[in-house]
């Protein structure tokens, strides 16, 4: 029954359009200056604490369950902590994302009794001189590792977030050995994302694609390998029928700015909340709905690809390359590589395997569903009480 | 578990919101996810610290629900008890000082 019942709870806000997922980044602002970092940094008008206070409000009444607090570092702004026990107290499930570095004991132990469910921490390698040349910042993998220790030390879940880039790419061994030493989770992410105002240097860093069948067949990242990297199925009607993601469905992205976006990874407007209320913007938003009205049925390229079923395809990133319906490159890279099996949009440009570095302005590949997250989720449904019979 | 009156409050370390007519409930420290019921909803929305369960029940579920007032107490006081193994529920003979989130 492990995870059965957050399915079935996912699908049903799915089904009824509830946002249940809110990713909230607070700042930009950054003590880190990461070389891969797609963020502005300098504030150009943060809501203010009232202002996501008042947010925070609208998102409870709205049926937001699971908030991810990130920037940006969180810890920058001085009123994080009153946002956070703010937020507590609206009773979410919350999960912060930060580097950690100004995490020490007395914040860890708030941390603790703030009931905060998962802190997601970057480490880019096990090597300071490796991690602190991404981060720019000195002593930055001594400070966030001993942060870790002591969030650990409250028995706090933690989970390590290794992007992967060429600069690292040797490293994820011993990113993933750390976390165990740490008794913390390991994930990672290859994704490398274009700069906010669309300098796509950026992508230099990226792993190259002829990299990726050796972390596909890595079982300790994608789970059951042989069914991971399995040709796709033919596409039945429901792959037809279904969707791309929650994004716009039951999750949305929230900027510093008040900014409403379907995703982190999908810088479609569709409104802002100091201006329009949160669920106007969600329920009425035209963006939002056209987001939500795709099918994959409606694809421009992908419906007709042999891959639709099993495909990863990012709405967000296929937008970033011009065409929300149209198909991700990234995507089909990582499908093609994943599989050995041409994508419908490589064989309609004469491709075979995909251009080496192809330069197209989305990130290269995006692992979502990696089953390397040990958490248990222990579920049960309580039927306590006599079934009324009126 | 004392029958005679008992106090129930929310736990502080916990996550929950409505869902359709369901209430989700997940515990930090663990991460083990519940969903209540209508009528184990009402009792969870109802645990202030403050108010007896007997009255929650009378009040919360008897008043709304057609159901036998001993039988729902009884059911009532084992689903309290289980909640609060998990941690989700705080169960005192005495009213809590402050009151639920």
């Amino acid at each position: 029954m492990t995870m059965s019942l957050m399915s079935e709870v996912g699908q049903k806000a799915f089904d009824l359009g509830i946002p249940i997922a809110v990713h909230l980044d607070v700042t930009y602002r950054c003590n880190e200056r990461c070389v891969h970092c797609y963020l502005d940094h300098d504030d150009h008008g943060e809501m203010t604490t009232a202002e996501i206070k008042d947010v925070l409000d609208q998102l409870a009444e709205a049926g937001v369950f699971f908030l991810t607090f990130s920037g940006g570092e969180v810890f920058l702004r001085r009123d994080f902590f009153e946002l956070l026990e703010y937020a507590r107290r609206l009773m979410f499930n919350v999960k912060i994302k930060t580097n950690a570095v100004m995490i020490h004991e007395a914040e860890a132990r708030r941390i603790r009794d703030l009931g905060v469910d998962t802190i997601q921490i970057s480490v880019y390698s096990h090597r300071p001189e490796v991690h602190d040349a991404i981060t720019k910042l000195p002593h930055s993998l001594e400070r966030t590792i001993t942060a870790i220790r002591f969030l650990r030390q409250q028995g706090l879940r933690v989970t390590i977030a290794n992007v992967l880039m060429t600069i690292n790419s040797s490293d994820q061994n011993g990113v993933q050995e750390l976390a165990a030493e740490l008794g913390a989770h390991y994930t990672l992410d290859p994704t490398i994302t274009p700069m906010m105002d669309g300098d796509t240097s950026v992508l230099a860093l990226r792993v190259p694609g002829e990299e990726l069948p050796g972390i596909f067949s890595n079982p300790a990242l994608v789970g059951n390998q042989e069914e991971f990297c399995a040709p796709p199925k033919p596409p039945s009607e429901e792959d037809l029928e279904g969707y791309s993601c929650s994004a716009g469905h039951s999750f949305c992205y929230i900027s510093p700015y008040g900014d409403v976006f379907p995703c982190v990874q999908f810088p479609l407007p569709t409104g802002n909340v100091r201006q329009q209320k949160f669920l106007d913007i969600w329920k009425f938003s035209p963006a939002m709905k056209e987001v939500r009205s795709i099918q994959a049925k409606d694809l421009t390229v992908c419906s007709s690809c042999s891959h639709v079923g099993s495909c990863s395809r990012c709405p967000g990133l296929a937008y970033v390359e011009g065409n929300m319906r149209g198909p991700s490159t990234a995507d089909c890279e990582k499908s093609f590589y994943r599989t050995g099996v041409p994508t419908a949009n490589m064989l309609r440009q004469g491709l075979t395997r995909p251009r080496a570095l192809s330069g197209n302005s989305a990130a290269l590949i995006q692992i979502q569903p990696v089953p390397i997250q040990t958490v248990q989720i222990q579920s049960a449904q309580i039927q306590p009480v006599s079934v009324p019979t009126c | 578990m004392p029958e005679n009156c008992l106090y129930i409050a929310r736990s502080s370390a916990i996550a929950a919101r409505a869902l359709a007519g369901e209430m989700m409930v997940m515990n930090s420290a663990d991460s083990t996810f519940f969903t209540l019921n209508e009528v184990a909803t009402a009792i969870f929305q109802a645990a202030d610290g403050r108010t007896p369960l007997r009255e929650i029940v009378r009040h919360r579920i008897c008043d709304q629900f057609d159901v036998d007032p001993e039988q729902a107490q009884t059911d009532a006081e084992q689903f309290v008890t289980e909640l609060s193994s998990h941690g989700i529920l705080l169960v005192s003979t005495q009213p809590f000082a402050s009151e639920a989130p």
